[in-house]
């Protein structure tokens, strides 16, 4: 057999066996905080190692217990998730209600400072958080936004929108200028011309934008601590969840209980978009 | 504000008699609703980023602890005391050097395993799109959450890992993974480069369906083997992504706070700089303090990307 034969057939079954590999490294830690999220914790005391659950060994408690509220003798997660629910609905929304005309602009009209501002994006982007915290920590502390959600949903719409604008931006460069020239011609509007035409084309691509802020501000961990810790009514899920595990008496069955009610919404989300979603965040890394 | 100098010298020769105003011409108006449009995103970028980048740098050159907020201003007295104690406070040069090998390790960890994910999964076969799905969890689950997991994973006591560990593999003694020094920052950067091969992933398996096919077919009529074919035309071709990704990612996981923060929290000697920041400024409250920390780390890390910057467009010009 020749060089080539061996490696094809070699490489054929490594592949193999590196798929199966992925699959099991990305799905096990997942599949494993659902089977714990399941289990007495007694039972998982005496078997650490088991994969599978009997069927009678089924519980529900573990959710009841994080759902719950404090006054109940429960972890309150009911709270945490509409805090959440409504920081990451709104960020998103007022996200894009500031993208779509930023990415409009960038990709169609000819302003002073155009290039400029590409540059900017990517720079925010880039830049460290740790380094705006401080500052945003001072203000919000000095105006009373420490504790509250609205100062938080600005910290994410800041987070978000260079990314956002930069996904629309690719976006709206497909869409061909002629027929919007057209709608001009017809006696529409700058903001006509967008309403009408631009953004009933690009619908798809707007909702990939959605769901990719909404991911970002539900999953969001740090600024939540930053901003939140001292008002336990209000935290999010995650900051709720990384809380939980500072109390000791907490057991490790109710943590992972609370883990697959902070990452259920998004793992349903994301296989109902993903290939929405992969599309839209890659568009133009095919030029290099 | 409007293009009306470069206007003015393209067209002389339509200027209007001097009574009356200047009409405006269509690309002013283009020009001022871009400005319009774009207005709302940069006061946002400018009120919630920009700003306070410059007060960072402010703070910085004062002493302000939390305590005393309320009574110093923007522009208090400027002092280099911060700096002074930020860089003779113990640990410091530790952290720095923690630090970079949690971003260099993340970085070329998270790549090399997208590498690998981009190259099997390439070609089509049944179920590709699942396998590709599931490739990307560890990105868009919420970190809170998979720290969490690994934590439960590596537990000594009730975790999966040390349980088949002992089992299966023959460990003698449980291993503390994440509370044992010589263990706990490799640890960590396993962790990272598992969350983030999903972002690498995605960017070279898009470049690589670009590469295009006659390439390929060409260097199969020549008798190019898999490897061969691989090193010379694919390798090749993805290398400006790879380039690129490898200066995000390493920007991103140097200033990385939250998953060295949920596995760890800074314990084991895995302290890197914005955990050490956090707590200047959390449990200190020495905002002053935190605030120099936080101008050395984009010091450094402005550094380091100006020295990678400099190497590789020296490299792409040679």
């Amino acid at each position: 057999m020749d060089r080539d034969r061996i490696e094809t057939v070699t490489l054929r079954w490594l592949r193999r066996l590196v798929i199966a590999g992925f699959l099991l490294v990305t799905v096990l830690p997942f599949y494993y905080m659902l089977v714990l999220s399941v289990r007495p914790i007694e039972r998982l005391l005496l078997d650490p190692g088991a994969l599978l659950v009997p069927f009678g060994e089924l519980t529900v408690a573990t959710y009841a217990e994080v759902l719950k509220s404090v006054e109940e003798g429960g972890q309150g997660f009911l709270t945490f998730i509409r805090n959440s629910g409504i920081v990451a609905v709104s960020a998103t929304l007022l996200t894009l209600l500031v993208a779509i005309p930023g990415a409009y602009a960038v990709s169609r009209l000819r302003f002073f400072g155009r290039r400029q501002v590409n540059f900017l994006f990517l720079a925010v982007y880039l830049f460290p958080s740790i380094v705006i915290a401080i500052p945003l920590f001072v203000v919000f502390t000095r105006a009373g936004l420490r504790g509250s959600l609205l100062g938080l949903v600005l910290v994410y719409i800041s987070q978000t929108l260079p990314v956002s604008v930069y996904m629309l931006k690719n976006y709206f460069e497909t869409i061909p200028v002629s027929l919007e020239e057209s709608a001009a011609i017809d006696g529409a509007g700058r903001l006509g011309i967008i309403r009408r035409v631009s953004l009933p084309l690009a619908a798809p691509s707007i909702m990939a934008v959605a769901l990719y802020d909404f991911m970002i501000a539900w999953n969001e961990f740090f600024f939540a601590l930053l901003f939140l810790v001292d008002k336990p009514n209000r935290w999010t899920v995650s900051l709720g969840l990384s809380l939980l595990s500072d109390g000791v008496e907490v057991p490790k069955t109710v943590l992972m209980a609370g883990s697959v009610l902070l990452t259920l919404p998004i793992v349903i989300l994301f296989f109902a978009s993903e290939r929405l979603l992969t599309e839209g965040l890659t568009s133009g890394a095919e030029k290099g | 504000m409007t293009t009306t100098a470069p206007e003015a010298g393209r067209s002389p020769t339509r200027e209007r008699p001097p009574t009356g105003r200047r009409p405006v011409t269509l690309r002013q108006r283009e020009s001022r609703a871009g400005l319009a449009l774009v207005a709302p995103t940069l006061l946002v970028v400018v009120a919630v980023i920009g700003i306070p980048i410059v007060w960072t740098v402010l703070l910085a050159f004062q002493r302000v602890r939390l305590a005393t907020l309320r009574k110093t201003g923007l522009f208090g007295e400027f002092t280099m005391s911060n700096f002074d104690r930020v860089l003779h406070t113990p640990g410091f040069a530790d952290t720095l050097w923690t630090t970079l090998l949690y971003a260099v390790g993340g970085t070329f960890g998270s790549i090399a395993i997208g590498l690998v994910a981009a190259l099997v999964v390439r070609r089509p076969f049944k179920g590709r799109t699942l396998v590709r799905a599931s490739m990307l969890l560890p990105y868009v689950a919420p970190v809170v959450a998979v720290a969490f997991v690994w934590q439960v994973l590596l537990d000594p006591q009730l975790g999966l890992v040390n349980n088949w560990g002992q089992r299966f593999l023959g460990w003698d003694t449980p291993i503390p993974f994440l509370s044992q020094d010589s263990t706990a920052l490799w640890t960590v950067i396993a962790f990272e480069a598992w969350r983030y091969f999903p972002f690498a992933f995605l960017f070279l398996l898009a470049r690589l369906q670009a590469v295009p096919g006659e390439l390929e077919e060409a260097a199969l009529v020549d008798g190019a083997t898999p490897t061969q074919r691989f090193r010379h035309i694919l390798l090749p071709q993805l290398l400006p992504v790879i380039a690129l990704l490898s200066l995000l990612r390493f920007i991103m996981t140097f200033n990385k706070f939250d998953d060295v923060y949920l596995l760890t929290g800074g314990a084991a000697g895995t302290e890197v700089v914005s955990v050490r920041v956090y707590q200047f400024l959390t449990a200190r409250t020495d905002i002053g303090a935190a605030a120099a920390q936080a101008v050395v780390l984009a010091v450094v890390l402005i550094i380091f990307v100006g020295i990678y910057l400099r190497f590789f467009t020296a490299r792409k010009e040679a």
